[in-house]
């Protein structure tokens, strides 16, 4: 697309911004105010209320629950300008998106590239609608950090191939309408014998136990695959392909996980001022425990710093047009720092961040503990912080592997 | 590892027996699972009374052994390594070394021989918010009446008898007396844990023990703290090392890995440090030093940074299966957070340590 002159664009922004401002008007329901989503992939589907899907639909409708998919899968069709610009109205009207989940935030991204048009036309849209959930079949008992390790087996059988065996921490796998798994179709080849297949989780075979978490949620399982039909146009790609498939969806998982996304945002109240009402202050107004309030101004430093670094890296991206290296800090350092900021919000409510359930608590200060305990997943799911920074010494700095 | 005494061995071989075979991990799931109101099993407490270890550290007039604070401790370190669920360091130790400090004789002859035998549970009740901070107290007692609210008291739901601070001084409240109620709190570690309100309950002054003996009640509370942290810390350093000894990840097993293993060297390090603090600090209360305040602000910082460190470490490095509840390391995470606020965080010591040094 030729560029437009600045002033061009900028009035051209203004109509959007506009429009979008008039569409939210119409369509938000104020009910919903101050919602958000983040959790439901945690907590599994609740009850939607009339309201909530009369927004969900609206949403789907648009396409602006995935701005900058193209419009003829249902997306949005959006420049990333645009899509910026939806986003900022979206929480000037404390509105949310209701379209998540494991099919926008890594599979669809991945199916674009990839998947065949008959598979982007039948997969795609629903995805853009919010209707159908998919989960991640990756991990086996003995495949997580080596994850090319999977032994899940598709055996051809013409037009079909018939899968065999067991995946594990299933996200949402109980909740999940279809499953986007690796299988090995070769076993005499490591990484080049796995391919990249859609099952359908109520097709027959498909067993799935959940799993309880240290949180006391259970929102992830144990997937069995016994003798189960995958009709082949529900291969992605070429046979053998899936690691390299596999791979590339895993970029787009980490991107959201480490703060690109929605993942991590800054809770309403900073923790300076929850100190405050817990810890109280001194005669000169500063943090009544000296320790902790040298810790809390060293996180939020830490957290500048990295909110900084991230958006360093999307500039930079824009201006080079390719991806930093700095990108692959990312999902460490932010994960890391999330598990601080949980931490030290123990230190900062006591006994009171350590409540389980029942009277004594705050709803607020029973999330607390749960998102602490939840919050320690998140250095091991998604390519752990060890094998992060085995990716950054190996390949960015090139230190030699002597192991 | 201190140099121990053939009864100090003998006693420490029993608790470890006993742990492993009677009351491993898997008795607390069953705490847990349960509800139980207690926050333990009253019957696996009558049998850790009757070996004596309810006890060690009250004289032999008053049914106890008088076996000391180090005897204690190797105890509570083994009840820590199988997160064994009971009112051991409330009573045996903080209730009982109250009473053994501050208490008249009448009040000693009274209390300590049913604690001794587990007959009744004591506790200590000293908190009036979620943060430790003895200094600052409203219960007040008037006319020999006790009235206030204390917060998060360990062993709350169970206790028959609470050593209360107040403003004046240290007081004994019978728990059966009709103006003691009490209201359960849920916590992460699923303990017994309680708020207790006091409402004109007829309470005892501690008379002697001199006008520290709230901070010298509590400093052997801590050091007791510290022990039950190191068997935690202990053992949840020997399963995931004996985890990464066995999970094979691209054909080799984790402990192979470079990056893994000096964690581990690291972890070792501060257990060892953990350990010579906890020793410290047993080892002052026997003979009864002049630093044991120090020596038990050491005690629990030491001991909350190294348990902290340890139980996070415990569940990165199992990964998945780390985070389900099935597994027990999550369990150690638990109830690591819980001790490292109880009685002081380590900000708290290091604060309280300073002082202490005048600087
Ligand atoms: C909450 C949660 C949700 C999840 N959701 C999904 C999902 O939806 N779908 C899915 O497929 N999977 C999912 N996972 C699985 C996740 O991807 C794996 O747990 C992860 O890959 C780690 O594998 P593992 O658990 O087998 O740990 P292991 O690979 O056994 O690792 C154990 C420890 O060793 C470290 N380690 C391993 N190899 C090395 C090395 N070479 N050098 C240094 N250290 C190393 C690890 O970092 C970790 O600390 C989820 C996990 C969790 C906790």
């Amino acid at each position: 697309m030729a560029s437009a002159p600045a002033d061009t664009a900028q009035s051209d922004s203004d109509t959007f911004r506009a429009e979008v401002r008039q569409w939210l008007e119409a369509n938000f329901p104020a009910s919903l105010k101050g919602n958000d989503n983040s959790l439901s992939s945690v907590e599994g589907p609740t009850d939607e209320s009339a309201d909530e899907k009369a927004w969900r639909e609206a949403v789907g409708a648009k396409g602006w629950g995935t701005p900058t998919w193209p419009k003829e899968y249902g997306g949005g069709g959006l420049s990333r300008e645009q899509a910026k610009i939806l986003n900022q109205e979206m929480s000037r009207a404390q509105a949310y998106n209701p379209i998540g989940g494991m099919g926008v935030m890594m599979f669809g991204p991945t199916l674009l590239e990839y998947g065949s048009e008959a598979q982007k036309k039948e997969h795609i849209p629903p995805i853009t609608r919010g209707e159908i959930r998919w989960c991640q079949g990756y991990s086996e008992p003995n495949a997580g950090s080596d994850l090319a390790n999977i032994q899940t087996f598709g055996e051809d059988k013409g037009d079909h191939y018939v899968v065999n065996g067991q995946k594990t921490w299933t996200s949402g796998g109980q909740w999940a309408d279809k499953c986007f798994a690796l299988v090995r179709t070769d076993k005499s080849h490591k990484h080049e014998g796995i391919s990249f297949m859609l099952i359908d989780m109520d097709a027959e075979g498909v067993d799935v136990k959940p799993i309880r978490m240290i949180s006391g949620m259970s929102p992830f399982c144990e997937t069995f695959f016994t003798n189960v039909k995958v009709p082949k146009e529900n291969l992605v790609g070429k046979e053998g392909q899936g690691w390299t498939i596999g791979k590339r969806l895993l970029q787009h998982e980490r991107t959201n996980l480490s703060g690109g996304g929605s993942a991590i945002r800054m809770p309403s109240m900073p923790l300076h001022a929850m100190a405050k009402t817990y810890v109280g202050v001194n005669d000169n107004g500063e943090l009544d425990d000296g320790e902790l309030r040298t810790k809390i101004s060293d996180f939020e430093m830490q957290w500048r710093s990295f909110l900084g670094t991230a958006m360093r890296v999307q500039a930079e991206a824009k201006t080079t047009g390719g991806v930093s290296e700095v990108s692959s800090i990312l999902k460490k350092v932010g994960t890391k720092l999330g598990q601080q900021r949980a931490e030290l919000m123990i230190e900062i409510m006591g006994m009171k961040g350590l409540g389980w359930e029942g009277e004594g608590f705050s709803d607020e200060e029973l999330r607390s503990t749960r998102t602490w305990l939840f919050g320690k997943a998140t250095t091991i799911y998604g390519g752990s912080t060890e094998v992060q920074n085995n990716i950054i010494s190996k390949r960015i700095l090139g230190m030699l592997d002597h192991q | 590892m201190a140099i121990l005494s053939e009864e100090q061995t003998m006693l420490r071989d029993m608790a470890r027996e006993w742990t492993k075979k009677e009351n491993p991990v898997g008795a607390f799931r069953k705490v847990r699972d349960e509800k139980l109101d207690a926050g333990y099993e009253p019957a696996v407490y009558a049998q850790m009374a009757e070996m004596g270890w309810a006890g060690v550290i009250i004289p032999e007039e008053q049914g106890g052994s008088d076996f000391g604070y180090m005897s204690l401790g190797l105890v509570l370190e083994e009840t820590g390594r199988s997160l064994t669920a009971s009112p051991l360091l409330a009573s045996a130790l903080g209730a009982a070394s109250a009473l053994i400090l501050g208490g008249s004789d009448d009040q000693k002859s009274h209390w300590l021989p049913k604690i001794a035998s587990g007959e009744i549970v004591g506790t200590l009740a000293v908190d009036e918010g979620p943060r430790h901070n003895p200094a600052k107290t409203e219960v007040s007692v008037s006319g020999g009446k006790l009235s206030g609210t204390k917060t998060f008291v360990p062993e709350g739901m169970s206790a028959g008898l609470f050593i209360v601070s107040a403003a004046d001084g240290v007081y004994l409240v019978d728990g059966a007396d009709g103006g003691v109620s009490r209201s359960d709190r849920s916590m992460v570690d699923q303990r017994g844990w309680a708020e207790v309100t006091f409402d004109g309950a007829a309470a005892q002054k501690l008379e002697g023990g001199g006008d520290d003996l709230l901070d010298q009640i509590l400093d052997r509370a801590r050091i007791g703290a510290a022990a039950e942290m190191l068997g935690m810390a202990s053992q949840a350093f020997d399963v995931t090392l004996a985890y990464l000894k066995q999970r094979v990840q691209f054909n080799q097993v984790l402990s192979s890995f470079q990056a893994l293993q000096h964690r581990m060297a690291d972890l070792f390090g501060e257990i060892e440090l953990m350990r010579s603090a906890v020793e410290n600090g047993l080892t002052a209360l026997d003979d009864k030093r002049g630093d044991i305040a120090m020596a038990a602000s050491q005690a629990k910082a030491v001991a909350n940074d190294a348990i902290h460190h340890m139980s996070k470490e415990a569940v990165q490095l199992h990964g998945g299966i780390g985070m389900t509840d099935e597994y027990d390391i999550g369990f150690y995470l638990k109830r690591a957070r819980t001790l490292e606020q109880l009685w002081g965080s380590s900000a708290f010591h290091r604060e309280r340590f300073a002082r202490l040094n005048d600087y």
